[in-house]
Order: C-alpha cells, then structure tokens, then sequence
C-alpha cells in the first residue's frame, strides 16, 4: 500500500500565498507528477506532505489514515530534495545509508543495500567521496541513492534531474521510470519540464501559484487542457492562442480571418473566445477547407522538423513543418487548421469551451 | 551548497583580501605613515613592555631613581612569588588563579549547554515576536554591569550566593548566553536547515536530526563563541570585587588588585601576576583571531 493524498493544503509565508487550497490524490503504485513553473508551489507541497512544513488550512492522508500531525519520521516516506541535501561530513556510502541506520538495519542488510543501489545508480566508484567531491549530476545520484535505498510508503522527488546534461537526463527518466515499475511503489515527482512530465507520468497535476489548474493523464492534460494557461504551459512550441468570436456558422477573428465554426463547441455567438492551434495541429505544406492567411515570418530549423513563424494579422502562429520546408520572409502563406484537434478557451476566464470526449 | 562554517564566517574584508592600490602609484607606506605607526605602537605597547620588564627585574631596579630600562639584574623570583607562599605553601594568588578557571570554565559551558540550543530554535523555529525576542535578549547587553551591580549584591545577599564561586558562575552565565545566542544564531544561519529535513525524513528525530548533523558543523562557532565568553569571564572585575571577598573564593582580577595599596606595593609582583594572567587571553585571542573581527561586530557575521 502506498497511497497519498492531500486535502485542501494551504500555505502563506507572510504575504505570499504559496498553497491555495492544493487537493491531489494519488493512488497506490502510480508514477504521479506535479507539473508547474517556478514558484507555483511544487516544492512546498511535497515538504507539506512530508511533514516538513506547518500547514495553514488542509490535511494529508497516508494510506487512507489522517497523517497531519505525524512526525516527518512516522510518516515513513524518502524524499530527494531539490538542494540535495547531502550531509557534507559524510561519504557518498555514510549518506545512502543513513535512512537505514535511522532505521536500526543491520550492518550486512546495510552493505547490501548501498551496493545494490550505488550499482544500479552508477556510483560505486564515488562511495567513499564527500559530497563537495561530487559533481552537481553525480551529487543528484546519490540524492536519488539515499531515497530509493529502502522501500517506503511513497518516494517524494523534487526535480531530482535537472542538473544533469541532457543525455544523462534523459538516460535517468528512462531509468526511473524502470525503477518504479520494477518496485511498483508509488513516485510523487516534482518537476517544472512539461516533457518530464508527460514522459513519466501516468497522471499529472498542473500547478500555478498555488492552485491546482487540473489533474488528468498526459494525454488529457495535453488534448484537453482545462483552461488557456494550461494548454500555454504544456507543449512546446507553445500553442499559438488567436482571439475571435463566434457568429451563425464561422469564427471570426479579431484580425480579419474567417474559419467554419468547429461542430463541438458550445460558445453561444458574439462571446468572446480564444482560438488554441497547436503546431503540429498547422500546416502549410497541405491544403484543407479551413485555412488561416498571413504571412511568412521566420523559419526555425530543429533538425528532425523546421517550425514556421506565419504572421496572421499581428500574431505569430507557429506551425510544423517538414525540414525541407523553404521560403523567403513576407511570402503570402495559406495556413491549414485540423479545426478537430483545435481548442476554443473563454477569452474572460480563460476555461476550455470544447466538449469533453469530443 | 555545503558552505564549511568556518569559511562562511571568516568574513571576507578581513583576510585575503589585497587592499586597492593604496596611493596613487600603488607604493609602500610614506615615511610620514611609517612614523606615525611607530608612534602609536610604542604608545600601545609600552605598558605592556614595562609590565614584562618589572616582573623580571629585581626589586632594587624596580625602584630605582632614574628609571633603569636596560642594565637590570633579571630575576625570576617575582614569579615564584606568584605561586608560592613565603611559608612554601600556595600562595593567595595562585588560589585566585584557580578560581578565576573554575569560575571561568564552568560559566563558559553553563552558558554554551544553553546558548547554542537557544540559537538553534532562533534560527529554526517560527517563534512569536522573534525580532523583538532577539533584540531584548541583546538588550541586557547594554547597560554596564556597574548599574546592576548593587540590586544584585542584594538579591544575592538574601539567597546566600554572596563569596561564593557558584554565584559568579551563575552572574558569568547569565551574561554570556545573550552573547551566545546572538553570535552562534549567526553560525546555525549559516548551516541549511534541509540536512535536519533530510535526517527527519530518514527517520531520525528533530533532536538526533540536530545532534547528528547539524551540531557537528557548528564546532568551530561554538569554539570561537567560547573563547569569547572564556575571556570575558577570565577578565571581569565589576562583579567579581563587589560579589566575593574572602581569599579562597575571590578571582584573579580582584586578587591582583588588591596588592596594589597598603604602606608599600610590591610592583614586581603585580607585574609578574599579570603577565601569568595576561597569557591565557592572549593565547586564546591567537586561537580565534580570525573570528575576532567578526565578533566586534556580533549580528554581522553573516555573508
Ligand atoms: N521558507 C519560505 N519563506 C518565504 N517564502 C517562501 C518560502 N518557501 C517558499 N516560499 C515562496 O512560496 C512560493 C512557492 O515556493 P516553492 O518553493 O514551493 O516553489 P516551486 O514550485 O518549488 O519553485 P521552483 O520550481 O523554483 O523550485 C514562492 O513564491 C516562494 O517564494
Ligand atoms: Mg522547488
């Protein structure tokens, strides 16, 4: 068993208000990420959840059992924190071991586990450093050694791979996402880069100043984004959000465009919306019934897609193209929009206008 | 991250740091600058320098008209004196030695065991009105302890703590935690708190957490913090000539005075009676002289 769940967590640290009533549920065994920006809380509630920080409003439950008063010990999860927090006078085996010492283990259980983990985590040979000998990535195994060392209730990580190069971090997601099926225990993970999270996760809490903006798979989070500043935070290049209004048949654009009015929404005429594109969603290499005109603004080659910058009106939409794509800026471009994988947001409060299950 | 404390206190300005070029060709000091230091160096030192020379000179050159400064018979029976009793047994001056530790060392630890834990929950905790906790607890450091000098007699003569070791302990105490807690506040500041975070989630206490890892790191603080409060102690006089009397309590200081007076003064020994105790200070001034900038200057010792 390992279930975690927070109930209406909030926080102030005197003017700022870092939780506003955060309610997550995560199940047993599941791989759970809190996806937000910095700033917006991640960190505070992993530590509430760990019994770290003194709760304002709110309670958390451990396998269905009120734990809000519960020392960080009884609590009995592992955390990686975000600063690592190595014990600078002690070896990189001293500090791996320390939650098992705490624990009264054995000293060959001990031995065991440090060598199981110190070899699946690649540091053997940095066993006897101290932690100012280490550099920042191999500082961030030993973290993630010390936590996954022993098997509590719920593992808490605190973006335990961003300092890492791009090639070990992407090494490490696989990594981890091995690690926590093999134990199937459950991972609250913590991080601020949407492909992390939709990469790993099996759910995904969004979370901005405070506030959770919606809780749903990665592919929910990504095909139906609750709000606008959702559908903006996850993705990359960032959705391209165009004002318009809905009249009879057709959306009409604060720029001048047309385009057919998309059979599942529900936005009554003359309210003003958001029209979301997302770039893989454009084209300009095909032809379709609904398409946007502008013109070409810049083209940025990434290698395996270039992304084309069209301006429509005074927007840039940005749209996938193939590599070979060519053009000279300020061409006349016809773009095409798959209006069935588009997203319509009320421009007031920002929330989604599709249809769920579209 | 893992910023050693002694690193972190030994404030910047004070050493290994090469002074811009000081005159306008970036030269050595002018001869004027040279003088004047030379000056003022004489000046300062020549107590000190005197001091010495008196407590070795044999009571004739002591008192000779002119002043002798070079050509004296040395001697070190001022010295003996200092130890030893006419009758071969110890003598009233060594005994105040003594107690000048006793009382000195143990009001040093007194106030150690219940600073550094104090300046630990400042540093830690949200406590109510921290700031103005803080400031009050620094405040009793501001009036001299001549003006409490009497209420305390008072209080003392009541509870029976007057010429006793124990009520100087307890007055060295009481003034030496405000000064702990302020500077060693300074020192656990400077350790991050997620190391007890991280003990706690690996299954230790907030007290193990604190005795197992963050206590380890405040050594050289807590080393420095008792040097301070070991010399003030070993140097106060106000209390210790008002609150003792009798030969088998009273400290140096006091002690040392009271040779001084009388039909004649013995110069050679009061001279050699504090050389001896000039030198533990000095010794323990050598011992944190990096600190002991960043100690004039208390709450500032932090980067
Ligand atoms: N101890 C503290 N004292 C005062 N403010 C704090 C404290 N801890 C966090 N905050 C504030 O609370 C808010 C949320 O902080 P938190 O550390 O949870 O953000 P985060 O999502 O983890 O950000 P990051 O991705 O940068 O780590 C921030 O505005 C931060 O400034
Ligand atoms: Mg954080």
């Amino acid at each position: 068993m390992g279930t975690v769940a927070a109930r209406g967590l909030s926080k102030s640290f005197g003017k700022v208000q870092a939780l506003d009533g955060v309610t997550l549920d995560v199940p047993d065994g599941s791989f759970f990420v809190v996806l937000g920006p910095s700033g917006a809380g991640k960190t505070t509630t992993l530590r509430a959840i760990a019994g770290l920080e003194k709760l304002d409003a709110g309670s958390v439950h451990l396998d269905g059992r009120d734990a809000t008063g519960d020392t960080p010990a009884a609590r009995d999860l592992a955390m990686v924190f975000q600063s690592y927090a190595l014990y600078p006078r002690h070896t990189v085996y001293e500090n791996i071991a320390s939650p098992l010492r705490a624990r009264r283990c054995s000293s060959s259980e001990i031995t065991t586990a440090v060598e199981q983990m110190s070899s699946l985590l690649h540091i053997e040979r940095l066993l006897q450093r101290r932690p100012a000998q280490l550099s920042g990535g191999e500082m961030q195994r030993v973290a993630l050694a010390r936590a996954l060392v022993r098997r509590p209730r719920a593992f808490l990580m605190d973006e335990p791979l961003t300092n890492l190069d791009l090639k070990l971090r992407v090494e490490m997601r696989t990594e981890l996402t091995r690690i926590h099926r093999s134990l199937g225990a459950t991972f609250v993970y913590v991080t601020n880069d949407q492909v992390e999270a939709l990469s790993m996760a099996d759910q995904v809490a969004v979370l901005k100043e405070g506030k959770v903006q919606q809780v749903g798979t990665p592919t929910e989070v990504y095909e139906r984004p609750a709000n606008q500043w959702v559908a903006g935070f996850v993705g990359s290049p960032p959705i391209s959000l165009l004002a318009c209004r809905a009249e009879g048949d057709r959306l009409v654009g604060a720029e001048g465009w047309t385009l057919p009015r998309p059979h599942w929404t529900t936005a009554e005429d003359g309210r003003a919306l958001l029209l979301g594109l997302r770039a893989e969603d454009l084209s300009v290499e095909q032809r379709g019934n609904a398409s946007l005109s502008g013109e070409l603004y810049g083209l940025e080659p990434l290698g395996d897609r270039t992304l084309v910058d069209v301006r429509v009106g005074t927007k840039i939409v940005k749209v996938k193209a193939r590599p070979t794509v060519t053009g000279t800026p300020g061409e006349r471009l016809q773009v095409t929009v798959d209006l069935d994988r588009a997203h319509l947001f009320d421009a007031d409060t920002g929330l989604s206008l599709s249809e769920a299950g579209r | 991250m893992a910023v050693s404390v002694d690193e972190a206190v030994s404030t910047g300005p004070a050493r290994d740091h090469s002074p811009p070029a000081r005159r306008l060709g970036g030269r050595g000091r002018s001869g004027l600058e040279v003088a004047l230091l030379i000056v003022l160096a004489v000046v300062m030192l020549f107590p000190v320098l005197w001091m010495i020379e008196t407590s070795i000179k044999e009571n004739r050159d002591v008192y000779a008209i002119p002043a002798k400064f070079f050509d004296f018979r040395v001697t070190l029976e001022h010295y003996r004196d200092v130890f030893v009793a006419p009758d071969g047994g110890r003598s009233a001056l060594s005994v105040s030695f003594l107690n000048s530790a006793v009382v000195a060392g143990v009001s040093t630890v007194l106030a150690t065991v219940l600073g550094v834990p104090a300046a630990w929950a400042y540093s830690r905790f949200a406590v109510k009105a921290k700031k103005d906790q803080l400031f009050f607890i620094l405040s009793t450091r501001f009036m001299p302890p001549v003006v409490v000098v009497i209420p305390i007699f008072l209080m003392y003569r009541q509870v029976g703590l007057i010429d006793s070791k124990l009520g100087l302990i307890l007055i060295y105490a009481a003034f030496n935690v405000p000064f702990t807690i302020w500077m060693m506040k300074g020192f656990v500041d400077e350790v991050p708190a997620e190391y007890e975070d991280a003990a706690m989630l690996d299954g230790y206490t907030r007290l193990q957490a604190f005795w197992k890892f963050t206590l380890p790191l405040l050594v050289p603080g807590i080393a420095a913090t008792a040097v301070f409060a070991l010399i003030f102690s070993w140097n106060e006089f106000v209390f210790a000539i008002f609150l003792t009397s009798s030969d088998d309590v009273r400290t140096a200081p006091p002690a040392i005075a009271g040779l001084i007076g009388g039909t004649t003064t013995d110069w050679g020994l009061v001279a050699a009676a504090s050389v001896v105790f000039a030198l533990p200070v000095l010794v323990f001034a050598y011992l944190v002289r990096k600190h002991l900038i960043a100690g004039v200057t208390l709450g500032a010792v932090r980067r």
